[in-house]
């Protein structure tokens, strides 16, 4: 188990300096030098910004000194400055965006679990009944649907036609002078429809994934040997088969979560959301180079995060992995 | 030997799958309405016509107009032509790049695959989406940027499959007969392993225009895709929001072709996954 850890760990360092490179290279990819020609052409970035660009990457140096020069501030958390009037450096931006971007992201998760978990259960345990055919649609349904259509659809449903909830951002005009409990309410309110809409992909996938797993774990001889020592159908489902079902379930999660990041850029600007999504999207749209590559470094990290901490629940709820 | 597979067993099973079948009749109905763009539509999707801005659909604009007067039904059958289009360039540049180092990878081992599968490794890293739009910072959008940043950020799975399929393969009898002949490795690789791998990254080239499909017309609604007045599905959606309260036709009606274009994609990868190996299905 330690050994496998301290391996995973150490795998972290290679993968961090390729992400690095990656990241380095995507600015290089501008015909010609980032600053000249892009920026000139460019009536969005003014010769200051210019300035402040060549400084930041080192342009005039060659290209692996330019990559170590950014690779040791990166490591230091010094991404640079913002090209924003506010000149603030880079991290900070992000650091302030990152906790609403990580709560929502958690939370569509615990949603894609708590839902797509019984599905796919019940839908094992009853193959070709009228549940297991119409959560076969959903699926099709939402394999196929785009994210940001279904945010559309469910704003004129719910926020114009119904008026329930409220369109976007995070909280309401009158958020600071609320009690605390109608501070939860009124935030509540506002994470409804983002959570649910960046969940929903998840949830088709990992619904199908659950019934997958079902199907063939029932089909395993423990299974049979449980049910034929007489124990109760519940607690061969819920003990003995869904247990094992539930493990490759954590990879998976890990696996969703660059998908998850990437769509917070859609989800958050179109609910008008404060998160790292939004930040990343009006960078590009400023063509704020510093911070999209901040941006890009970071979420590739937090995947890197996620993927690890899947691992490690993996190899902790995994007998064999743990005792071996 | 291809051709009698194809007509003895691929195609009566792909025509008993119901599902499979209404894919590819939605996929082919998609390429004619590209085709036939300019006769189908009625109006000009670019004619502005400032006497009818956001008229709700009506029998002279079957799926209303836009916020210019412009003829919703029209600029969404001109937008099948960009779906179609950026389906075919991404997903084949992706296939390309996917199929080259999954061959290598496969056909090599060693060091060679190690580093290849960590680079793909890497790539899946990023937050796809994050990749896409930084690069299109850098670039300018255009419909051909977008199509090649889409392709090679998309490479990656096919990369596996191919990969993994070289590495049964490889050790088969024939292979070794072909070796054995003399044939150079190119000759194995394009002619010997490659043909038997083209079944899988068939399946998931056709899986990954829908992906592809979904990518750009999320693009296009950031306002990063498809540059306005070109008309993409994903655009037209960009006006649904900014008029979400008031014109509800121009939010319903380009998403849903962006629905079943995408389904159409899916089930049409999803059957020819079932009738080129009638064990895969569950």
């Amino acid at each position: 188990m330690l050994h496998h850890l301290i391996n995973r760990l150490l795998l972290l360092i290679p993968m961090l300096l390729g992400i690095t490179l990656i990241s380095f290279s995507v600015i290089h990819l501008a015909p010609g030098s980032p600053t000249d020609l892009q920026t000139m052409m460019n009536p969005k970035v003014s010769l200051e910004a210019q300035k402040r660009l060549r400084e930041l990457y080192g342009l005039d140096k060659p290209l692996h000194v330019q990559y170590l020069n950014w690779l040791t501030r990166v490591v230091r958390l010094d991404l640079g400055r913002s090209f924003a009037p506010d000149g603030r450096p880079v991290w900070d931006k992000i650091k302030e965006r990152l906790p609403v971007t990580i709560s929502i992201n958690l939370l569509a998760m615990l949603l894609i679990l708590a839902v797509a978990i019984p599905i796919g259960v019940i839908a094992a345990t009853h193959p070709h009944s009228w549940f297991d055919r119409g959560t076969t649609l959903f699926v099709f349904l939402g394999f196929a649907m785009p994210g940001f259509w279904l945010a559309l659809l469910v704003m004129m449903f719910f926020g114009v036609y119904l008026d329930w909830l409220p369109l976007s951002g995070l909280t309401s005009l009158f958020f600071e002078r609320l009690s605390f409990w109608e501070k939860v309410q009124d935030l509540a309110r506002h994470l409804v429809l983002p959570v649910l809409v960046s969940a929903f992909g998840g949830l088709a996938g990992m619904s199908r994934y659950m019934r997958g797993n079902m199907l063939e774990v029932i089909r395993q001889d423990y299974v049979t040997t449980a049910r034929a020592k007489g124990l109760p159908e519940r607690t061969v489902i819920f003990k003995h088969a869904m247990r094992n079902a539930l493990l490759p379930v954590v990879t998976i999660l890990g696996l969703s979560v660059p998908g998850l990041i990437g769509g917070s850029v859609i989800f958050e600007s179109i609910f008008a959301i404060p998160g790292m999504g939004q930040l990343f999207y009006s960078a590009v749209m400023s063509r704020d180079y510093p911070l999209v590559m901040g941006a890009l470094v970071i979420g590739a990290v937090l995947t890197l995060i996620g993927n690890l901490l899947a691992d490690i629940s993996y190899a902790l709820v995994d007998p064999r992995l743990r005792v071996g | 030997m291809a051709g009698t597979f194809l007509k003895r067993e691929f195609w009566p099973r792909f025509r008993r799958n119901r599902l499979a079948v209404s894919g590819l009749v939605l996929v082919a109905g998609l390429f004619l309405v590209s085709l036939l763009a300019p006769v189908l539509a009625p109006y000009d999707p670019n004619y502005i016509d400032i006497q009818a801005i956001l008229m709700p659909p009506s029998s002279a604009h079957l799926m209303g107009t836009d916020s210019l007067g412009r003829d919703v039904f029209s600029r969404i059958i001109y937008g099948a032509r960009i779906s179609l289009k950026v389906g075919f360039v991404a997903v084949g540049l992706a296939t390309l790049i996917g199929v080259l180092i999954g061959a290598v990878a496969g056909y090599y081992g060693g060091w060679v695959d190690n580093l290849l599968m960590r680079l793909v490794d890497l790539m899946l890293c990023f937050p796809t989406f994050f990749l896409i739009l930084a690069v299109i910072a850098i670039l300018e959008p255009s419909i051909w940027n977008i199509m090649v940043i889409i392709g090679l950020t998309g490479w990656m799975g096919v990369a596996r499959l191919v990969r993994a399929e070289f590495l049964t393969l490889k050790e088969r009898e024939f292979v070794q007969a072909a070796r054995a002949l003399g044939a150079s490795d190119r000759r194995i690789i394009f002619r010997h392993l490659l043909p038997n791998a083209l079944a899988p990254v068939m399946v998931s080239a056709t899986l990954g225009v829908a992906g592809a499909i979904l990518t750009e017309s999320a693009l296009s609604f950031l306002g990063l895709g498809v540059q306005p007045p070109t008309p993409s599905w994903g655009n037209i959606l960009t006006a649904g929001k900014d008029n979400i309260e008031i014109a509800w036709w121009l939010s319903v009606f380009p998403g849903l072709a962006i629905l079943v274009t995408v389904m159409g994609y899916n089930l049409l990868g999803e059957g020819i996954r079932e009738a080129i190996d009638p064990r895969l299905k569950e």
